[in-house]
């Protein structure tokens, strides 16, 4: 892993975000966002509900359109008139709160439907890939169940298995624990930090501190639609900046 | 529907409901004057000459009857309850026979044409009502894809029909598609222009069924395909509609039964349906009525046997979504 974040500092961000605005109707959600993500990079982003976190990274794969400033995704501007939106959008994995897994297929179709319906591989070699990510996220066993069949936990790891199987640059997690049973919570958690250690490129947004401290290079703290402050996990913790973060480090802290 | 966890007093056996009935059931058979019938008769003993009774006559036997229909009722009031639909059912039933028999029907002539109403009548129906109602889905997945997309002409246009389709009576459209077109050059037989008229009229009517299945499947279904690089068509296709589609299995079912009553109106045209039949099989004899409750009866078992099999239908999906 460290070969190659050693080998991205030098090269250009993989995202690189300035003075990016975002509105709904005439609420303004977030201002004036300025962020470069390398690749191989790991980021936690955290901050109060409402903060804006989800609206941010959902920009980054356009499932909202922002107004104002740019996005730049692996030299790809995003906009409204961009043409490949879709094409970019399976280079960038993305893990909801909700799983969002397809219950209709099974846990190993839903690993195999992207790469067979949009890159067009075969089904033994979209299986072969499958079964390999299902082995990473430590079900192999699930792979002809059904995503109801399976507990909260299993099915985020096959939510992150499923975007695993596109290949994707970069990652991006909106709460990937948020909805699970606490006994849940670290086999997702570990799941992640395996894949950290792999040099994945991951925006993690999240309230596990422990994760945080242990895999990011960066966290940020936002609030009201800006990023208050972003420093490294240990500083971040032990020596955080601005009143607000302090408030609410405090506050998550607590239990 | 949630089902009480304390027993109640059953109504039926209340003093004041049992009274209560008593003298409203008795106040009727007084007002109809029900003497000269087969309880009449039995009571005659008591009663002498039915005919020459008078008011006491007229009295007991109205009393005798509200009599048996509490004792009846009260009866019925003590069984379990699949016992006591069963028993419901059977009565009424009989009750509806027993009118069947006050029409006095020739059972020799409906005999004659049972077959043929079968074979001709019920077989047109079933298989004009099955092919409008397959066109009318395929119709109405059109009608609701284009209502939901963000294509202004698509929107249009399916706003467009369902208003148009749905704001006719059926009847008048399967006369203007049968006597209009013709005066456009086309001539259609009566059944595809029967078919065409139910096929767009419920297409535009299941429009709103199949949009709504569509928008019921979750918000997160679609970020999950498009953010997996899904395109709008694939996401419907492989991702909304077989999800979609459990929802709108069974009110199609209904819609089907509704249809199969339906496409009676296309018999205006003269499509040998069994409504058609039902109709014209009497005529010349003047037995319009054992046609008609023939054919009455023909429509309401073939709807029985598709509610029993749209319930089942419905079992299914909703055993599979749990
Ligand atoms: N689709 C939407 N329309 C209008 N307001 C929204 C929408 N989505 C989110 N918001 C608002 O934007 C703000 C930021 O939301 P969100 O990004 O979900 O915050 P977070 O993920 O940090 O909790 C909140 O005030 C929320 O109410
Ligand atoms: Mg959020």
């Amino acid at each position: 892993m460290s070969d190659l974040t050693q080998e991205s500092t030098n090269s250009s961000p993989i995202i690189s975000i300035s003075d990016m605005s975002k509105w709904y109707g005439t609420f303004k959600v977030l201002t004036d966002i300025n962020l470069d993500v390398k690749l191989g990079e790991r980021l936690v982003i955290c901050g109060p509900s409402g903060s804006g976190k989800s609206t941010l990274i959902r920009c980054l794969n356009r499932l909202e359109a922002h107004q104002k400033g740019s996005i730049m995704i692996d030299g790809v501007e995003l906009h409204d008139r961009m043409k490949d939106v879709d094409k970019l959008r399976t280079e960038i994995g993305m893990v909801f709160q909700s799983f969002n897994l397809f219950p209709h297929l099974t846990v190993l179709e839903n690993l195999t439907a992207a790469p067979m319906w949009v890159r067009g591989e075969s089904e033994s070699e979209a299986k072969k890939t499958a079964m390999f990510y299902l082995e990473r996220v430590k079900i192999p066993e699930q792979a002809d169940k059904y995503p109801r069949q399976l507990s909260g936990g299993q099915q985020q790891r096959v939510a992150i298995a499923r975007s695993l199987c596109m290949n994707p640059k970069v990652m991006l997690f909106d709460e990937p624990t948020s909805a699970l049973d606490p006994e849940m919570v670290s086999e997702v958690l570990e799941v992640m930090t395996d894949l950290a250690e792999t040099g994945m490129t991951m925006l993690c947004v999240t309230h596990e501190m422990g994760f945080a401290r242990k895999v990011a290079d960066r966290v940020i703290f936002m609030d009201e639609g800006k990023i208050i402050e972003e420093n490294e996990p240990n500083e971040f913790f032990t020596n955080p900046q601005s009143e607000r973060t302090k408030l609410f480090l405090s506050q998550i802290l607590q239990h | 529907m949630y089902a009480d966890t304390v027993i109640a007093d059953k109504l039926v056996h209340k003093p004041h409901f049992i009274i209560g009935l008593l003298v409203a059931a008795g106040a009727l058979f007084f007002l109809f004057n029900i003497t000269d019938s087969f309880l009449g008769h039995v009571l005659s003993p008591v009663i002498g000459d039915p005919a020459s009774s008078g008011l006491y006559g007229r009295f007991v036997v109205a009393f005798m009857a509200a009599l048996l229909l509490v004792i009846n009722i009260v009866i019925i009031g003590f069984f379990p309850r699949k016992l006591q639909i069963l028993a419901v059912w059977m009565e009424l039933l009989l009750l509806a026979l027993t009118l069947g028999i006050v029409f006095n029907l020739d059972l020799a002539f409906i005999k004659s044409k049972l077959w043929f109403m079968i074979t001709q009548g019920v077989f047109t129906t079933l298989y004009v009502s099955a092919i409008s109602i397959v066109i009318a889905s395929i119709l109405a997945i059109i009608g609701a894809v284009a209502k939901l997309s963000d294509n202004g002409f698509a929107f249009a246009i399916a706003s467009f029909y369902t208003s148009l389709f749905r704001g006719l009576p059926l009847l008048m459209q399967v006369y203007i598609i049968y006597l209009g077109l013709p005066q456009l050059g086309y001539v259609v037989d009566a059944i595809p222009a029967g078919i065409a008229a139910l096929s767009l009229c419920y297409g535009a009517y299941m429009t709103e069924i199949f949009r709504a299945g569509i928008e019921s499947v979750s918000r997160g279904q679609w970020e999950g395909s498009r953010a997996m690089g899904f395109k709008f068509g694939l996401t419907m296709r492989k991702i909304i509609l077989p999800q979609a589609i459990p929802l709108i299995i069974p009110p199609t079912g209904n819609q089907f039964i509704a249809m199969l009553k339906d496409s009676s109106l296309v018999s205006v045209i003269g499509v040998w349906e069994l409504m058609f039949l039902s109709r014209t099989l009497g005529v010349k004899t003047f037995q319009h009525i054992e046609m008609l409750m023939t054919g009455a009866l023909i429509y309401w078992i073939l709807t029985i046997i598709l509610e029993a099999i749209q319930s089942r239908i419905e079992a299914h999906y909703r055993k599979q979504r749990s």
